[in-house]
């Protein structure tokens, strides 16, 4: 990669921490909670993206950044008071800034009607203030034009008719910063006529220098009528890297009393900052403090590969020792045990080297209810809970989208009007709730809103008028609310341009059950409706119930699994020329059997096996017959494809405790698997 | 002298032989990966009668095929005294069921004869030649065009 391409790289990895953090803040005054130290946080994010922007050339971005950071240096010295109306233009804000750095990362500029609006509102909100003033300012920084700041020069500051004496020692964090001492002094000189004198006391002898290491300190005399703030003002960037004192040119008299009120004034500020420093740091530490370091994923990846063999291996020789039938309170055991326990410990802290808080996903929810609000001009609150439960990172990056869809579905069509809701005698602003929790070793995340629930009534109705269920089909009120899942349902009577544009809740269940999960639906009339999902905390692990076949082991997913059953004789019927259907209550499913279909002997009849009824996505239901259920276990996914190849009906294998191989089953694989097999079976059978 | 010296070293290759059905072959010692013991495989669904099936080799799945069965022969009735010799080739890694392995053979380039024309058939594709050693006589397989052709052989039957 091009150098200057991959610097641009970690800035906008930067950007979406930075963005992160802003957010986090933005929210947390809205909610009223912010101190002074958020308020800082947010001013810095904004400044460090519009900071580096500046160096990307990227304007737009910069120009808006500048803007918005104006707002908030007025927030943070407290000339604006962060009330509801503010902060709520400063998440817009906030959400724009955001839009500006996905633009520039795509490579274009954004063009946003909205942009000059929510200036002007910024520009509003430091007018009366010194709009012009600080527009300039801090936008000229880099030619360090100081003029327009005399405002605020203090009368009581000290002028001394002499001049000053400046004494400048450099920290080695000066030079880290990338500032230049030469730069200083030019700019000093501008001031007036100066002499400098170099002290190189500090310089070490040449073999012991260490290059990065500050040694050298000026003492500057300054000639002329300057005040001492402009003269400070020239080090105002590099005040904390270097030991710096401002005295006047020495006339006895006051250069004796100078010292001493300088030295008291010194006094109480040096007090201060360290008392301040402290109570910033407080809040901050619990967040900030913890160290992170960015690691390749793919080297996570082979360290969890491996750890996962080492828990196999672990096991296969447990099984050994057992079978040599070595007393468990023998060394061996003990050891064994030990080795046991380590090795989950280890395992767990492996894995949890890929989880990450559900917060990523979670902190975007906010920004999307607030525009939902408005475009819907509903009001509403949002209530995020647990969004500190961790869980891997791939699931997380999939959470993403079925979070949005089922959040605008509950804003689009679950949260009544303002008025609806007054008439209904609730509160006029609707709630949804976003929370989740780790549940039984899966992530539980559940959206629930107070709004007005399913309108079965209507669902059904859609549903007959659909063609999706026969007019006459007696249902439970579960089996309605299930109905909403169905591809191509939606029941928004007015296709809006937030939700029913065809994508609908069949989507986020395919994303869910792609993803390892479930998603279930719950809801009472006029009291809201409630969407539950589990998912795994893992994609690298499955949840699968372990059948045999023949003399082969296979793994279904659960994802998949609707129910399991012991067949009756009476149930099977015949159908068609070698197929059968199975009557599961009522309803006829075709019935498959799961050795024919992989090529394996059968031990059992169709009769004495189990079936496993199985739902695939969008083809229905299956009933697969197989020998016997050996229990249910998380697996771990191997894949194959890159020694062998795709094999239809196989979605990957896993490797079982005793260390043999399993095939895990593709059970959409195998239905269309099937279906085509039907469908040649017949062009045979036209054929001759 | 050292020109002689590299010509003579690049047109040295070491193999590792095998006996599979009486015959004996020979692979590019590159290639291989590791020599185990036979272990059960997991048979694959709609795979050709040569592919035994997958094991698990220290937590990767490993295909393994029936090299009898491969060059057109009869199946292999494996039983643990035959050996899977672990092939690292065309960024695959498969394993072959083979009798035994016998030997490291070094030959020149020299001592490698083309094919027989009259002794090819279908399968000649896997054979890159003949060493002849005394009256010793290796099957030199190309480890390459084994695996590749595990893939796009399947693929053909599948289609």
């Amino acid at each position: 990669m091009d150098p200057m391409e991959a610097i641009k790289q970690t800035y906008f990895q930067e950007c979406e921490e930075l963005l992160l953090a802003m957010e986090e803040g933005l929210l947390a005054m809205d909610a009223g909670e912010a101190d002074d130290e958020t308020i800082n946080a947010v001013f810095r994010a904004v400044h460090s993206i519009k900071g580096g922007g500046g160096a990307f050339g990227f304007e737009a971005l910069v120009a808006f950044a500048h803007i918005f950071e104006t707002v908030l240096d007025h927030v943070r010295s407290g000339k604006l008071a962060p009330t509801g109306p503010v902060v709520n233009v400063l998440l817009r804000a906030g959400d724009l800034i955001s839009d500006h750095v996905a633009a520039v990362r795509e490579g274009r500029v954004l063009q946003a009607e909205h942009e000059q609006n929510l200036k002007a509102e910024l520009e509003a909100l430091t007018g009366e203030e010194s709009a012009s003033d600080e527009d300039s300012a801090p936008a000229d920084f880099e030619g360090l034009d100081f003029t327009p700041m005399q405002i605020c020069v203090d009368l009581d500051e000290p002028k001394a008719a002499g001049g000053w004496v400046v004494r400048f020692k450099p920290h080695a964090a000066l030079y880290a910063k990338a500032n230049e001492p030469f730069l200083l002094l030019r700019e000093l000189a501008q001031l007036g006529e100066t002499v400098v004198e170099t002290d190189l006391s500090a310089l070490p002898a040449l073999d012991v220098i260490e290059p990065d290491q500050a040694y050298f300190a000026w003492t500057i005399t300054l000639h002329g009528d300057i005040a001492k703030e402009k003269v400070e003002e020239v080090f105002d960037f590099v005040v904390g890297d270097c030991d710096l004192s401002v005295e006047p040119l020495s006339s006895p008299t006051p250069a004796v009393v100078e010292p001493i009120a300088a030295d008291v004034a010194e006094v109480p500020s040096i007090a201060t900052q360290p008392a301040n420093a402290e109570k910033k740091e407080g809040p901050a530490t619990s967040d900030a403090a913890k160290q992170t370091i960015r690691v390749d994923l793919d080297k996570v990846d082979r360290l969890v590969n491996l750890v996962g063999e080492l828990v196999i291996t672990q096991a296969m020789l447990s099984q050994r020792v057992l079978e040599c039938k070595i007393p468990n309170a023998s060394s061996i055991g003990d050891g064994l045990s030990e080795l046991e326990h380590l090795l989950r410990e280890l395992q767990e802290s492996v894995m949890a080297i890929r989880t990450q808080p559900v917060k990523s996903v979670f902190q975007r929810m906010p920004r999307l209810v607030r525009e939902l609000a408005a475009q819907t001009n509903k009001k509403v609150r949002l209530v995020v809970e647990g969004e500190a439960t961790e869980v891997d990172k791939t699931v997380i990056e999939r959470l993403g989208e079925p979070l949005t869809h089922m959040i605008r579905n509950a804003v689009d069509h679950g949260l009544e009007t303002p008025e609806d809701r007054i008439a209904a005698g609730k509160p006029e602003e609707g709630t949804v709730t976003l929370s989740a929790e780790h549940r039984g070793g899966r992530i539980f995340i559940e959206v629930s809103d107070d709004g007005r629930g399913i309108n079965r009534p209507r669902v059904r109705e859609k549903a007959v008028e659909r063609g999706l269920i026969s007019a006459a089909a007696p249902m439970s009120d579960e089996e309605i609310d299930n109905l909403i899942f169905m591809p191509g349902f939606s029941t928004a009577s007015q296709v809006s341009n937030i939700s029913g544009r065809g994508v609908g809740m069949d989507v986020v269940r395919r994303n869910i059950v792609d993803l390892g999960g479930r998603i279930s639906i719950g809801s009472v009339p006029k009291q809201g409706s409630k969407f539950s999902l589990t998912l795994p905390l893992t994609l690298a692990v499955l949840d699968g119930m372990i059948v045999g076949v023949g003399d082969q082991t296979f793994v279904l997913p659960l994802a998949h699994i609707v129910e399991s059953l012991k067949p009756q004789k009476q149930d099977i019927q015949p159908f068609g020329r070698n197929g059968a259907l199975l009557n599961v209550r009522g309803a006829y499913v075709p019935l498959v059997d799961t050795a024919e279909l992989l090529g394996v002997q059968r031990r059992k009849s169709n009769e004495t096996g189990v079936v496993i009824l199985v739902e695939s996505q969008g083809t229905g239901r299956l009933a697969l017959v197989v020998d016997e259920i050996l229990g249910q276990h998380q697996v771990v996914i191997k894949s194959f494809e890159g020694n062998y190849r795709h094999i239809d009906g196989i979605a990957a294998a896993t490797i079982l405790g005793d260390g043999r191989v399993a095939l895990i089953l593709d059970v959409d694989g195998l239905v269309t698997n099937c279906r085509n097999r039907l469908a040649s079976n017949e062009t045979l059978a036209t054929g001759t | 002298m050292d020109d002689k010296q590299i010509v003579h070293a690049e047109s040295r290759r070491q193999f590792i032989t095998f006996r599979s059905s009486e015959q004996e072959f020979g692979a590019d010692i590159m290639s291989i990966r590791e020599i185990r013991g036979w272990t059960p495989t997991t048979q694959l669904p709609h795979s050709a009668d040569y592919v035994l099936g997958v094991i698990n080799l220290r937590g990767v799945v490993l295909p393994v095929i029936d090299l009898n069965a491969r060059l057109g022969r009869a199946r292999t009735e494996a039983n643990p005294k035959h050996v899977i010799v672990v092939v690292k080739a065309a960024d695959r890694t498969i394993g072959l069921l083979v009798d035994a392995v016998s030997d490291i053979l070094t030959v020149t380039t020299a001592d490698i004869q083309p094919t027989p024309e009259l002794a090819r058939d279908d399968q000649s594709e896997f054979i890159e030649g003949i060493a002849v050693l005394d009256s010793r006589m290796v099957t030199i397989l190309s480890m390459e065009r084994l695996t590749a052709s595990l893939v796009a052989a399947q693929n053909a039957l599948a289609a």
